[in-house]
């Protein structure tokens, strides 16, 4: 295997990270104002993440410097082509990482209630423009001969992406939804499976519909070699399974699964665009592939060994940080700090 | 305007805004590791309420640096992504490496600092700062690296039509990274000593005999912290000046408004310049100064604006080389005077808290308020001399910034963003800093209720 062909996957593992991990604290701020309505039940919520939030944001600040890195032609493209929505998803990021910080220091109810909506506006607008960009990717635009879009946003606004970025928006909803199902006690824990057993079988609609329509808009199903028809059949029994251990009650098994949804979304949207990253509806010879966006066979070498070194450790002390703050919390738990 | 003023403008805000919060990051994040480094070892709980009580300021300042900090990883790609593609072969790795290394550590280590009081052993817990400690260092080097490659290329080819890395270790041994790092460094730490001084002496002036010990021992530290940091920006900064006469010579004869070459060089204190015409309406000189300064002789010739203008022209063509030197020499002069300004206000500071009778000094204790303010305003005239002073590069003498913009992005578009951002960013700092200033002014919880 050659080096791109390794930062390919590694650049696919990244952002499996980032769905996973971002995805349950984007369904988090969601269900914050759906769930939780008085004050310390919202700090329950809140503090179900609290302690990782951060760590899980850096998968995806690693991600777009691993693809400035490895494929700069990538990201100079897809962020400068990308450039309106890009901009409202950073300005959602930047409320939501303040609203954790800022809510509860002061006391005046009308102060939290503002940074809840920054959360939750902060947590939603990401979750679907994500979906937007990806579904965008699946789908090709209209990268010219010298690699650069100028096509605006209306045309990343169509119909099949919105529906990419609903489906992203239900799944990281779910995923949330089964999170809080393990941290949390009591009623916010009920609250929690309640609803993701009301938007269950609406986000499964949404997402098969998607498939389908995949299958017959792009190519991502059915690209020679490496289609993306299994891990999306796996991702969508996941889907399944999820809901049939929501409906038995087993909190670990529904969040495994509706993660292991989200990683095979993942794999699939990956392998269904090898060897290409970036796909042009104007010409296919004017597609980013792993070849022609990729930074020299030296820089890589250099990033392969880093990760190689660096990796493992990151995993064990992030895992560590989920197991010291594993216990489960309510309103009226001690150690509510956000 | 055209699109590359705009993102000019874009980037200078939310580059310099992001800047207000790092150093006291840096800073901040090494005063609390040492602070909960002595309540461990000596088991003695004021300094735990010392870490706590500080370390409210420092999360506070930390969100605002996370949130704008995801600003600048896109950037790159948002309005200079034609820069992007000429120089991510070696910008990426030390961007990359930067997340790897050390934004995982931060990020990862102040969650388990924040919420882990009493969950791990005190060990545990202090190795946990000391991460985030190291980890905001790390982060702070490896960008460094990326920005000294635009000030000084190394280790690189011109292959496909960009700049690619050929020699890791020396982008990372790069001479001037070597220079700006414990500069940075330095500069975080004076501001961190600099900020807890300005707090802790709003609070002496309360004499409230509660706090008073609290607040005086903070001080004590925060002096020593202060003036270490200001003395080593200082020589480092002088190192860096000469390291410059070098490397960067325009840079350096646009800081000190040297348009003609001189033989010695003369240094000009205050001076009233013309660009347009090229010369210095008013000049107040010391003779032999300049050569001295940066070549440790009185002899030495300092070449001028114009004659490296001259120079640059044979060598890559016609144009303007010059940089806007009035903001160079006045930024110049802003850092250098508040720099010896530090020295002066933190040497006194340690001076009278060592042998206390600081008290006494009510005036100086006033004055150490708005005081706090000074490292950050010299930290953003040395960032405008770094930078602009490269003008019109972006890459020294390999790339033009007006051909490192996006092509595909409309003024329009960069007006959108430049607009949110400015607004966003406004109503953060508002809050910020009354936050901060309301946990700052309040008094520390006392000794017995701590546990929370
Ligand atoms: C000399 C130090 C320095 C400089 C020049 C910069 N930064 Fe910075 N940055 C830091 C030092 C730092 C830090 C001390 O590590 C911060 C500040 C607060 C924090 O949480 O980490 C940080 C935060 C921070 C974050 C959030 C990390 C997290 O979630 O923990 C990102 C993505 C960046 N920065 C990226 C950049 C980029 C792309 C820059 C170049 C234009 C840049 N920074 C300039
Ligand atoms: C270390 C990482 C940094 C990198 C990679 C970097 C890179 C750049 C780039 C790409 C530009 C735009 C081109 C230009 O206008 O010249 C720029 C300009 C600028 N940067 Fe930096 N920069 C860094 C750090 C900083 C910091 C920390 C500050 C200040 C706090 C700063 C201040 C500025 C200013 C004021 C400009 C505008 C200069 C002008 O308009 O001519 N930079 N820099
Ligand atoms: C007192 C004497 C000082 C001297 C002689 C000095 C010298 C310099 C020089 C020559 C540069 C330009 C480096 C370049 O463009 O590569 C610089 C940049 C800078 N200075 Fe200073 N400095 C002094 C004090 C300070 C102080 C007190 C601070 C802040 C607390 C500070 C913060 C900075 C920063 C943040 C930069 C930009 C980053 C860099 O290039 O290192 N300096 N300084």
């Amino acid at each position: 295997m050659d080096l791109n062909t390794i930062w390919f996957i590694l650049i696919t593992i990244l952002f499996m990270g980032f769905f996973f991990l971002e995805g349950f604290d984007y369904g988090v701020g969601i269900l914050l104002l759906i769930i939780a309505k008085k004050d310390n039940e919202r700090r329950a919520v809140i503090n179900s993440i609290g302690p990782i939030w951060d760590g899980n944001e850096v998968w995806m600040i690693t991600a777009a410097a691993a693809l400035f890195a490895s494929f700069p032609h990538v990201y100079a493209t897809l962020f400068s082509g990308f450039y309106i929505p890009l901009i409202i998803m950073l300005l959602g990021l930047i409320m939501r990482g303040v609203a954790f910080e800022f809510r509860s220091k002061r006391e005046d109810q009308a102060w939290r209630n503002r940074w809840d909506w920054a959360l939750f506006i902060g947590s939603l607008i990401p979750a679907l423009l994500w979906g937007v960009t990806i579904a965008n990717m699946m789908r090709g635009f209209a990268i010219e001969a010298d690699m650069n879009y100028y096509g605006g946003i209306l045309p990343l606004l169509n119909p099949y992406s919105l529906l990419g970025g609903l489906v992203f928006l239900g799944l990281f909803t779910l995923h949330g939804a089964s999170f809080l199902g393990l941290k949390l006690e009591g009623e916010l824990n009920q609250k929690a499976k309640d609803i993701a057993r009301k938007i269950w079988i609406p986000v499964v609609v949404l997402a098969v519909g998607f498939l389908v329509w995949t299958y017959f808009k792009t190519d991502i199903l059915n690209n020679p070699g490496y289609d993306g028809l299994i891990p999306a059949v796996l991702a969508a029994v996941s889907l399944l399974a999820y809901g049939w251990f929501l409906l038995k009650g087993k909190e670990g098994l529904t969040f495994t699964f509706g993660g292991l949804a989200i990683l095979l979304v993942t794999i699939m949207v990956f392998s269904g665009l090898f060897p290409r990253i970036l796909i042009s509806t104007i010409n296919p010879a004017y597609s980013l592939n792993i070849y022609n966006a990729s930074s020299s066979q030296y820089t890589l070498k250099v990033l392969t060994i880093v990760v190689a070194i660096f990796m493992p450790i990151i995993l064990i002390y992030q895992g560590w940080a989920i197991w010291i703050f594993r216990k489960r919390l309510s309103p009226e738990s001690s150690d509510l700090h956000y | 305007m055209i699109p590359v003023t705009l993102a000019r403008w874009q980037f200078a805000i939310v580059t310099i805004y992001h800047f207000f919060f790092v150093p006291v990051t840096l800073g901040l994040a090494l005063f609390l590791a040492m602070l909960e480094t002595r309540y461990v070892i000596s088991g003695d709980e004021i300094y735990k309420r010392m870490v706590k009580f500080w370390g409210k300021i420092f999360l506070i300042n930390f969100a605002i640096g996370v949130v704008t900090g995801l600003v600048q990883e896109f950037q790159f790609g948002l309005n200079w992504s034609e820069y992007s593609r000429f120089m991510g072969d070696i910008f990426g790795a030390p961007l990359a490496i930067e997340g790897l290394l050390a934004f995982y550590l931060e990020s990862t280590f102040i969650g388990i600092w924040i919420f882990g009081w009493d969950k791990l052993s005190k060990k545990a817990h202090l190795a946990a700062i000391w991460m985030v400690a190291i980890g905001s260092n790390i982060s702070a080097f490896w960008i460094l690296v990326a920005n000294s490659f635009m000030q000084n290329p190394v280790g690189y080819t011109i292959r496909n039509g960009r700049a690619e890395m050929t020699d890791f270790w020396a982008l990372v041994g790069n001479p001037n990274v070597w220079h700006q790092f414990p500069h940075v460094l330095t500069a975080g730490i004076s501001v961190g000593g600099f900020l807890v001084m300005a707090f802790s002496a709003y609070h002496l002036l309360k004499r409230n005999p509660q706090t008073q010990d609290f607040f005086q021992r903070s001080f004590r530290w925060a002096a020593v912290f202060a003036l270490v940091g200001s003395v080593l920006t200082g020589l480092i900064g002088h190192a860096q000046g000469q390291f410059l006469a070098e490397n960067q010579s325009m840079k350096i004869s646009a800081m000190e408004g040297h348009w003609d070459t001189e033989q010695p060089g003369s240094f000009s204190v205050i001076a009233i310049i013309d660009e347009k015409n090229q010369e210095n309406t008013f000049d107040l000189k010391i003779p032999y100064a300049l050569s001295f300064l940066l070549y440790n002789d009185f002899s030495s010739e300092v070449v001028g604006i114009k004659e490296l203008q001259a120079k640059s022209e044979a060598l890559y063509g016609p144009g303007n080389y010059i940089p806007p030197v009035t903001l160079s020499y006045w930024s110049s002069r802003t850092m250098i005077g508040i720099g010896m300004l530090m020295v002066l206000i933190s040497g006194l500071a340690v001076f009278w808290s060592q042998k206390n009778t600081l008290e006494k000094q009510t005036w100086f204790i006033k004055l150490l308020i708005p005081a706090g303010l000074l490292p950050t305003i010299a930290i953003t005239s040395g960032w405008l001399i770094a930078e602009t002073g490269r003008w019109p590069w972006i890459v020294h003498g390999l790339q033009k910034v007006e051909d490192a913009v996006s092509p595909n992005v409309s003024s329009g578009n960069i007006i959108f963003s430049l607009v949110s951002f400015s607004l966003i960013y406004g109503v953060m700092l508002i809050v910020g800093v009354s936050l901060a200033l309301k946990y700052g002014k309040s008094d520390p919880p006392p000794a017995d209720v701590i546990g929370e």
